[in-house]
């Protein structure tokens, strides 16, 4: 009976003490927010930061912190901050961090998730929280049909992207044999089926790769075989790179066209100068020197490095979310019914997003970039149909 | 199924098959090497190799060779192949060393089961894995193109060139070192007579535990050259490369009869035309389905692998 007492009695006090503690922890929490700023409204960024993928994330991580900084530099007394979700642009890990976002109350809207995999698991939690999302990357079509109220996609998406790759492959390389690859990942895979289907009969052969495979003999020997004028990969530079690398080692010279998902610099490290040239990456991102205005001199000036991939994508998505709460809407819900409806010029394009989240058709720009000298440089702007 | 391009390409994936296979064969000799002595699985291995990768790709960096540097004459290449070798060598025999004496011999020491052993080799595994990728950033690494690929001759019709000739040779000719070494010199006939029987070996004056690190020693030195082959076969690296590598190497030794040096040469030979052959026929993703199924079949027939063990035994 007296053990009884003792450990009942011991419970309540612990539990008196955890209260208390979370009590204390909640007023200075309060008194430190209040006095520096009385609203504490927040967005997160939800992607890669590390992790051999990393540099898009980083990208898009920089082009919101760019937004955030200029809106906080005009409204002192009630700054929103970035929370930084590092997913390592990895599925498994991404639902505690979408949990974690999902229970702060505070944080109203989500640039990202950055990836299409991870977005397919993020999403449902992030949606049924009510938290605002719009991606300024994930480019699957299936994430628009899917039903979650709170998406937005701030680009267009690889039903755009796909098929403009193969009026490029077709009108521009004038390819008559095209192999296809991808990586059998939600955005690879998505992205290679729509260069097929629009491409017909001028594929000849088709094989899929294995995430984080390094040794392509099998399939160079296959291509090989093949001799294919054009080669597209629908995947991550992480395996673009060693491919391409390996594809030449062997001879073959058919061209290498891949979609966003494979441009950035590392293509090039990766694979080696002599390898990546001539290479085309599509994108429904528009080239940073083609944005007007102060953007390229301001994102140069806060991260040290030029605008890459998706930052003017991302530098607009945060935009959107700030003007929203701006103008008063400082719920999930009054937020997503002002990116549901908003409509307005952003560096990009002009935003205005359909039903299910999409970017108006009119909106979407796909533009063709080549690797030229070791650099990659905008080729031009994919014409529609 | 896609008959018809392995019909047209047999020799061809053959070809392949047996480069990608020299190079499991030397890592595979790492296992079986320890495996024959120690009745130990060294999981760590496949992390041997990974520093190798990077030891060789840091040579080739300080020698001034970077991923877009123009193909050297044959000459200096030769060199840097060389260099590269011996680095690679001494890294990934230091880096097999450490784990001897950091994760393997305080336990041994202390008599631990062999479980345990299991445990403290994936823990080695992760370390070195995951420091080296916190180091690189988890980026691939390219390395220069030494080798400009040039068709030699042609094998029925499948063509070959001199990288594979390279790899395959150099390959051969390091397992028939190691074969001689093992068989025919004072050195060797302690690591056979440890193998046979620890006790009595240390009854005969063998040092037991000087075997052991000379054992880890050169299934370090054969993974580095193992590493130098692959970086001028694959022209990339990364963090997590010994990870695959070190499943197909360890399925390879058991193929060929775990603790047998040349089933290790057959069983990598093998596995690699066997991998080729599956992703030829049903697709890229169906390689390693086909090559584990391909070792589950042998076992089952063959429980002790296609040679069978034999280090210890007195066949050798």
């Amino acid at each position: 009976m007296r053990q009884r007492f003792v450990r009942v009695a011991g419970g309540a006090a612990l539990a008196a003490a955890m209260v208390a503690s979370a009590a204390a922890c909640a007023s200075s929490n309060g008194g430190e927010t209040a006095a520096a700023n009385k609203c504490g409204y927040k967005i997160a960024f939800f992607g890669a930061l590390t992790g051999g993928n990393a540099i898009l994330g980083i990208n898009i991580r920089d082009g919101a912190k760019l937004a955030l900084k200029q809106y906080n530099d005009k409204h002192k007394d009630c700054t929103v901050d970035l929370v930084e979700k590092d997913s390592e642009g990895s599925a498994e890990k991404a639902p505690p961090l979408a949990t974690a976002v999902a229970g702060d109350s505070k944080i109203l809207g989500v640039v990202g998730p950055a990836f299409s995999g991870e977005s397919k698991v993020a999403n449902p939690i992030l949606s049924s929280a009510g938290v605002v999302i719009l991606t300024a990357s994930a480019t699957n079509p299936a994430l628009a049909t899917s039903g979650w109220k709170t998406f937005h996609r701030g680009l267009g998406n690889d039903a755009s992207q796909g098929p403009a790759a193969a009026r490029y492959i077709k009108n521009t390389l004038k390819a008559q044999k095209v192999f296809v690859i991808d990586d059998a990942s939600e955005y690879g895979k998505g992205l290679a089926d729509q260069v097929k289907q629009t491409l017909g009969t001028a594929v000849i052969g088709s094989d899929v790769i294995q995430e984080k495979q390094t040794d392509f003999s099998a399939l160079v020997a296959k291509i090989q075989a093949a001799n294919p004028d054009a080669i597209f990969h629908g995947g991550y530079v992480r395996e673009g790179a060693p491919f391409l690398k390996q594809l030449r080692g062997a001879g073959v010279k058919a061209t290498y066209v891949a979609g966003d998902g494979a441009k950035t610099d590392d293509l090039i490290s990766g694979a080696g100068k002599d390898s990546a040239e001539g290479s085309i990456l599509t994108c429904p991102c528009v080239p940073g020197d083609k944005v007007e205005g102060s953007f390229p001199a301001d994102y140069k000036a806060l991260s040290g490095r030029d605008p890459g991939t998706y930052s003017a994508e991302a530098y607009d998505a945060a935009n959107i979310l700030l003007k929203g709460i701006e103008a008063g809407n400082t719920t999930r819900a009054k937020l997503n019914d002002f990116v549901s409806k908003y409509e307005g010029q952003g560096i990009t394009t002009k935003f205005k997003f359909q039903d299910n989240g999409e970017l108006d058709p009119n909106s979407v720009a796909v533009w063709a970039y080549i690797v030229k000298n070791g650099q990659i440089v905008p080729d031009k702007e994919i014409p529609k149909a | 199924m896609n008959i018809d391009f392995v019909v047209n390409n047999v020799w061809e994936l053959i070809v392949t098959g047996l480069t990608q296979g020299s190079i499991y064969a030397l890592v595979a000799l790492g296992y079986t090497l320890v495996y024959g002595v120690l009745k130990l699985i060294n999981f760590a291995h496949s992390e041997v190799f990974m520093v190798g990768t990077f030891a060789s790709w840091l040579t080739w960096n300080w020698l001034g060779l970077g991923v877009d540097t123009k193909v050297p004459p044959m000459v200096q290449v030769l060199g840097y192949v060389v260099i590269a070798m011996a680095v690679a060598a001494v890294a990934a025999g230091a880096t097999a060393l450490v784990i001897e004496r950091v994760a393997y011999r305080p336990l041994r020491k202390r008599n631990a089961p062999s479980l345990i052993f299991l445990i403290t080799a994936i823990g080695a595994s992760l370390v070195l894995m995951e420091a080296v990728g916190i180091i690189v950033d988890r980026q691939p690494r390219g390395m220069p193109r030494l080798v400009q690929p040039a068709a030699q001759f042609d094998f029925f019709d499948a063509t070959v060139y001199n990288v594979q000739i390279v790899i395959v040779v150099s390959a051969l000719a390091m397992m028939a070192a190691l074969d001689f070494f093992i068989k025919r010199t004072k050195w060797g006939r302690g690591v056979r007579a440890v193998a046979q029987n620890p006790e009595t070996a240390s009854l005969m004056g063998v040092n037991r535990d000087r075997i052991i690190m000379l054992i880890f020693a050169l299934g370090g030195i054969l993974a580095g050259f193992a590493a130098v082959l692959y970086c001028l076969k694959v022209g990339s690296t990364t963090y997590d490369v010994g990870f695959n590598l070190g499943i197909a190497a360890f399925a390879a030794a058991v193929l060929g009869g775990i603790g047998n040096l040349r089933g290790a040469l057959l069983g990598g030979l093998l596995l690699g035309v066997v991998e080729n052959f599956g992703a030829g026929l049903f697709g890229n993703p169906w390689r390693q389905v086909v090559s584990f199924l391909v070792l589950v079949l042998v076992l089952l027939f063959r429980p002790n692998g296609i040679l069978g063990e034999s280090l210890g035994r007195a066949r050798v």
